[in-house]
């Protein structure tokens, strides 16, 4: 790192310089938090997961890496703001969500305290808030808003723009990976094929947005500076948006496969018991 | 033997094996042509700068359904192989029926009708349209014809585990 870099091209400094530490503080006490709530739960009969452990330490240090990652670098670098973005927005998320940090708290609270925890998940606002289309209008709704609006140039120069965008990156992105697969209790989740119309939406939505961004460098986002690296970042949204989406495509099946295991009724063992050997007259 | 073999659960079995293998099919044919076309050879490309914004529209929801059906195909085939219920012959026809299904599918729609690429910039494009779309024919027709024998070929559902 070399705080001492002056900014290039005589611009103001792109990303807006601003203190970590706290926020970092701020990770550091959730991971603390929750690997303690995780070892009391191993202790009890149930269990925890020790993957569950890992995919929130994971979840923490990709936020505490996209925190630190503009620091090395004082000159704008779209590619490094949209690394940052990915980070905060697609891959943290969904490592915080695969941790099931609900299901914790539950499972270590005692049970008085769980009760107000439970009445916010029998909630209405919850439910609709919760519902994937909702979070599909807030995540991806959000990142068309920032590129397409004057929003991408506040952020350039307000701070507090620039840290509550990424604040909403984070929230918008934790909600729809969880309405779509998270492990997390979601009362009146709607079923597979809402989910997977849902996340295709997504996925289209979000490859039509870098490739809107690839085309037009000079239109969107308005009021940034248009150079070849800004073309890049939008390939790295393309590349970098897909591997994120195909592991939460990946979270869904993996959960439709689990429960078919307990719910669907045999196929093959069915017929072998009307037919004897008509499945398996090959020898 | 074979009284039984067009039984309900023979049919379920085998239309569900082509099916999950046909998904499969898509996605892997998708992801060939954005592999060896648009990365290795280069000769068409992510964007070629000509393309409607409409047509970038379809395209990202084909992409998004390339995505789906790879992973949605190998979660089906896997729970019809949990389930020792998985038609071999049945799954390769599927397989065949969905690359050259969809090879034709972007010869036609993609390069043709959306006009979102063409196969390659700068030369005569007619024998690649020919060897393009003439290949996903001879691959549906393989497709097909293995469909046919997997239906009439007396003993073809076995299950992937002998019990």
């Amino acid at each position: 790192m070399s705080p001492a870099h002056p900014p290039h091209e005589g611009a103001a400094p792109a990303v807006p310089t601003w203190d970590p530490v706290p926020v970092l503080l701020l990770l550091a006490l959730a991971l603390v938090a929750y690997t303690a709530a995780a070892r009391r739960a191993r202790r009890a009969p149930r269990g925890w997961n020790g993957l569950r452990t890992a995919s929130f330490t994971l979840g923490v240090v990709l936020l505490a890496a996209a925190l630190l990652l503009p620091l090395a670098h004082t000159a704008h670098d779209p590619r490094v703001h949209m690394l940052q973005h990915l980070l905060i927005g697609m891959y943290a998320p969904l490592a915080l969500v695969m941790a099931a940090p609900l299901t914790l708290t539950l499972r270590t609270l005692p049970p008085t305290r769980r009760r107000p925890v439970a009445r916010v998940l029998r909630s209405r606002p919850l439910h609709v808030l919760g519902h994937p289309v909702s979070a599909l209008l807030l995540d991806t709704g959000g990142l068309y808003l920032v590129h397409l609006t004057p929003v991408h140039a506040a952020t350039q120069t307000h701070p507090a723009v620039h840290a509550l965008v990424h604040l909403h990156y984070l929230a918008a992105g934790y909600l729809f990976a969880w309405s779509i697969a998270g492990p997390d209790p979601a009362p009146r989740r709607p079923g597979m094929a809402t989910r997977l119309t849902v996340l295709l939406l997504a996925i289209a939505a979000h490859s039509f947005l870098a490739k809107l961004l690839y085309a037009h460098p000079h239109t969107w986002p308005p009021g940034a500076a248009h150079t070849a690296l800004a073309e890049e970042a939008a390939q790295w949204m393309y590349y970098g948006g897909d591997l994120a989406e195909l592991l939460l495509v990946v979270a869904l099946f993996t959960v439709w496969y689990r429960r078919r295991a307990r719910t669907s009724r045999p196929l093959v063992e069915r017929g072998a018991r009307a037919y004897p050997g008509a499945m398996f007259q090959r020898h | 033997m074979g009284t039984g073999r067009r039984s309900k659960e023979y049919d379920t079995r085998w239309g569900r094996s082509l099916a999950a293998t046909a998904v499969i099919g898509i996605g892997l044919m998708a992801a060939v042509d954005e592999i060896v076309f648009h990365q290795i050879l280069a000769w068409h490309h992510f964007y070629d700068r000509s393309t409607p914004t409409v047509a970038l529209m379809s395209d990202g929801l084909l992409h998004a359904g390339e995505l789906v059906a790879l992973v949605a195909g190998f979660f089906l085939l896997a729970d019809l192989c949990r389930r020792h219920a998985l038609h071999r012959r049945a799954a390769w026809a599927g397989l065949l029926l969905g690359l050259g299904g969809f090879q034709l599918f972007d010869g036609i729609i993609d390069h043709k009708v959306l006009g979102l690429h063409q196969i390659r910039y700068g030369v005569d494009l007619l024998p690649y349209d020919l060897a393009w779309n003439g290949t996903a024919v001879l691959v549906l027709i393989a497709g097909a014809v293995t469909a046919w024998r997997s239906r009439r070929a007396p003993g073809t559902g076995h299950p992937t585990t002998p019990r």
